[in-house]
C-alpha cells in the first residue's frame, strides 16, 4: 500500500520534475545551512576545548611591556619591565597563586650536525609543565639544579626532533642554538596545532637562568623576564587574584595613580569565554538563516502543493469514485509534499557536507562532521515536509468526489 | 433467486430544504435491478437523473428512504466506508472518460486495483484481462493522448471492470464519441451484459437508451419504467 503511494507520488512530482526541484530549493538551502551551522559550531566548540586543556585552565599571564618609551607605544612584550623579584613577590604576597613560572622566549636557528630549523626557544621554571598541562615523552625533565645553576640542556618539541633528527634518536645528542651548544635530555609529548593555529610542537626549552644567560643576550634589565604565567587553584578566585597581582605590580613598578601600566595581565579563560561567545553568536546566526531558509522552503512546499491539488482536482475525484478513500488521497498528497522536502533534504545534505569539507579544507574554520549532524538535517527535512503538506493533503482529502468530477479545467 | 444488486424504496433527496430554493431532485424513487439487467436510466437535465446517478453510485450517502447496493444499507456509511463500497461494487465509466494522462492504458485500468487489497503480482494480469476483454490488448502501452475518444473509453470501460465489480455504472458513456464509435462502445456494453455484468447506462438519448433492456425515465424528480419494448 505504501509502496503504491511512493509510486504514484514519484510519478506525479516527475511529471512536474522542475516545479518540483525549484520547490525544494528553500529545503535544499535550509537543510545545507544547518550543516554547515551545526558542523562548523561544533568544530569551533572542539577547538575551543583542545585550546582550553592545552592551556591549562585557571591561569593568568602577565607580560612585559604595554609601555611607552619615548612616546613609542610598544605592545605586549615589546620592553621587558618585568623581573624576578616581581614574580618573587606574587609568590610571596598572593597566597592564592599555587603554580608560577617566569620565561623568557625569543626565536633562533638551531642547529644539529647539518641539519638547522628556524624555532622558537623559551627559558622556563619548573612550574612551567604543570601550569601548560604539559610533559615530558621520552628522556628526563629538567633538574632543580639545572633550574638553580643553568645548565646547558634542553627539552625539544616533536616538530623540531623531526626536523633536526628525522628518524634517528635525538636524547643526549649536542644541538646549537645561536653560539651555545645544549645537550637535548628530552623531547616533549606532542601537543599538535594550538587554539590560535600555531605548532605548539615547534620549541626549544632551557631552563630560565641559562636562557638569561645564554640566549638573551639583547635583555639589559637585570633579573628581568617577559612573561610571568601563573595559575590558581579555583576558577573563580581568578578575576581576585587578577586585581591583586596589578595592584601589586603597580606598586613594585612605581607606577603613579592614573600612569599607563608597563605590564598587562591576560585572563586566558576571558579570551575563550570571548571566543565561545563568537561561535555561539555565529551558530545563532547559521541557525536563524537556516530556521527562515527552511520556513520559505516549507511555505513553497505548501504552495506548490495547493497548486497541485486546485491542477488535480478532476483527478482526485476520480481516485475517489475508483475506491480511494481520504485517509488515501491525504496520504498519496503528503507523500509528495515528503518527496519534494526529503529529496531537498538529501541534496542539501550532500551540499552542506561538501561545503564543509571545503571549509575544513581551505583551513577557514574547523569542521566537525559527523552523523548526529546528518541525521537532524534528515530529520529536519522531513519535519517541513510534514508541518507543511498536511493541510494541502487535507484539504485534497476532503473534497467532494461529485464535485470534483464535475470540475472544469 | 439472488439478491438484487440495486435496491432503492422510497428514496427522495431535496436540496437546499426549507429555503425558498428548495428543489426536491429525487421525490420517492422505487428501483430494483437484479444481476445480469442492462438498465438505462434517462432524463432530461435538471430531472434528478445526475443526483440519481450520484446515489447509486455510493458518492452521496445523505438521502431519506433506503438505497442497498449489493445488500449493503447505504445511508450514513462516513466518506472512508463509501470509498471502500464504491471500491469494491462500482465501476464507473464517464462521458469524459477520466483517464490520467501521464499513466499509459495498464496503469490506467491498474488505478482501482491500487487501492483494492490485490496483491502487486496480481495487477497487471488482471488488467491485461480487462483490457483484452474490450479488446485493447494490443495497446496497453499507450497513453490516453495517443488513442481515439474510442480507444480511450475502453480503457476507462476496462478499469470499471478490472476487479469485477457487481455493477457498471455508465453516465452519458458515448456523449462525446461520434456516433458510429458510440454505437461500437454500446455494442460493448451489450457484449458485457451478455457475460453477465450488471450495467446502469444513464443517458438523455433515446437511440443510446434503446440497447438497454429496461429504459426507465426520469422526470421531475420521479422515476417512471417504461413498458419492456418489444424487440
Amino acid at each position: 500500500m505504501w509502496i503504491d503511494t511512493f509510486r504514484t507520488a514519484s510519478s506525479s512530482l516527475r511529471g512536474n520534475w522542475l516545479r518540483s526541484t525549484l520547490t525544494s530549493l528553500g529545503v535544499i538551502i535550509g537543510i545545507a545551512a544547518v550543516i554547515v551551522m551545526v558542523s562548523v559550531g561544533q568544530g569551533t566548540q572542539n577547538e575551543i576545548d583542545k585550546m582550553v586543556s592545552g592551556l591549562g585552565a585557571n591561569r593568568l599571564d602577565i607580560n612585559s611591556g604595554a609601555s611607552r618609551s619615548g612616546g613609542v607605544r610598544f605592545g605586549s612584550g615589546g620592553r621587558t619591565t618585568l623581573t624576578q623579584s616581581d614574580a618573587e613577590a606574587i609568590r610571596q604576597q598572593i597566597p592564592e597563586v599555587t603554580l608560577l613560572t617566569s620565561s623568557l622566549r625569543g626565536g633562533g636557528q638551531v642547529v644539529y650536525a647539518e641539519n638547522n630549523w628556524s624555532t622558537s626557544w623559551q627559558g622556563i621554571e619548573a612550574d612551567y609543565f604543570a601550569i601548560n598541562n604539559w610533559s615530558v615523552d621520552r628522556g628526563n625533565t629538567f633538574e632543580a639544579s639545572d633550574f638553580k645553576s643553568g645548565s646547558k640542556v634542553a627539552l625539544i618539541g616533536e616538530t623540531v626532533r623531526r626536523e633536526l633528527f628525522g628518524e634517528s634518536e635525538a636524547i643526549g645528542e649536542s644541538i646549537r642554538l645561536g653560539k651555545t651548544p645544549f645537550t637535548v635530555i628530552g623531547v616533549l609529548t606532542s601537543k599538535g596545532q594550538g587554539g590560535f593555529g600555531q605548532d605548539q610542537d615547534d620549541i626549544v626549552l632551557v631552563p630560565l637562568e641559562t636562557a638569561r644567560r645564554r640566549l638573551a643576550s639583547n635583555n639589559t634589565v637585570p633579573g628581568g623576564v617577559q612573561q610571568i604565567t601563573l595559575s590558581v587553584e579555583r576558577a573563580e578566585d581568578l578575576p581576585y587574584v587578577q586585581e591583586q597581582i596589578e595592584v601589586l605590580m603597580r606598586q613594585q613598578h612605581k607606577i603613579q595613580p592614573g600612569a599607563e601600566d608597563d605590564f598587562s595581565v591576560r585572563n586566558i579563560a576571558e579570551i575563550i569565554a570571548t571566543r565561545t561567545e563568537t561561535t555561539r553568536i555565529m551558530s545563532l546566526l547559521l541557525g536563524a538563516v537556516a530556521s527562515i531558509s527552511l520556513i520559505v522552503g516549507g511555505i513553497g512546499i505548501m504552495n506548490i502543493m495547493l497548486v497541485s491539488v486546485t491542477e488535480r482536482i478532476r483527478e482526485i475525484g476520480l481516485r475517489m469514485a475508483v475506491g480511494a478513500g481520504p485517509r488515501e488521497i491525504q496520504r498519496q498528497f503528503l507523500t509528495e509534499a515528503m518527496l519534494i522536502s526529503i529529496g531537498g533534504g538529501l541534496i542539501g545534505i550532500a551540499l552542506g557536507v561538501g561545503f564543509s569539507l571545503l571549509v575544513e579544507k581551505i583551513g577557514a574554520l574547523p569542521v566537525a562532521l559527523n552523523w548526529k549532524v546528518i541525521s537532524l538535517a534528515a530529520v529536519c527535512s522531513m519535519a517541513t515536509g510534514l508541518f507543511f503538506g498536511i493541510y494541502p493533503a487535507r484539504k485534497a482529502s476532503q473534497l467532494d468526489p461529485i464535485e470534483a468530477l464535475r470540475h472544469q479545467g | 433467486m439472488s439478491q438484487p444488486v440495486i435496491s432503492i424504496r422510497a428514496l427522495s433527496k431535496v436540496y437546499a430544504r426549507g429555503t425558498e430554493a428548495q428543489v426536491t431532485a429525487l421525490n420517492q424513487v422505487n428501483l430494483q435491478i437484479m444481476p445480469g439487467e442492462f438498465v438505462a436510466i434517462m432524463g432530461a437535465s435538471g430531472s434528478g437523473k445526475s443526483t440519481l446517478m450520484n446515489v447509486l453510485g455510493c458518492l452521496d450517502a445523505d438521502y431519506d428512504g433506503e438505497y442497498r447496493c449489493d445488500g449493503v444499507d447505504v445511508r450514513a456509511l462516513d466518506k472512508e466506508q463509501l470509498a471502500t463500497l464504491r471500491l469494491e461494487k462500482i465501476g464507473f465509466v464517464f462521458q469524459s472518460f477520466n483517464l490520467l494522462s501521464r499513466m499509459d492504458a495498464l496503469h490506467n485500468v491498474m488505478l482501482p486495483l491500487s487501492y483494492a487489497a490485490v496483491v502487486p503480482e496480481q495487477r497487471q494480469p488482471m488488467a491485461e484481462a480487462a483490457l483484452k476483454a474490450v479488446g485493447l490488448g494490443e495497446r496497453m502501452q499507450h497513453k490516453p493522448g495517443e488513442l481515439s475518444g474510442g480507444q480511450q473509453q475502453r480503457i476507462a470501460i476496462a478499469r470499471a471492470l478490472v476487479n469485477s465489480p457487481p455493477l457498471i455504472l455508465a453516465d452519458e458513456p458515448t456523449g462525446a464519441l461520434d456516433s458510429k464509435t458510440g454505437t461500437e462502445i454500446l455494442a460493448l456494453f451489450e457484449a458485457l451484459k451478455l457475460k453477465g455484468h450488471t450495467i446502469i447506462l444513464i443517458t438523455h438519448d433515446e437511440h443510446v437508451a434503446r440497447h438497454a433492456d429496461r429504459v426507465c425515465h426520469m422526470l421531475d424528480g420521479e422515476l417512471r419504467e417504461e413498458i419492456a419494448h418489444v424487440d
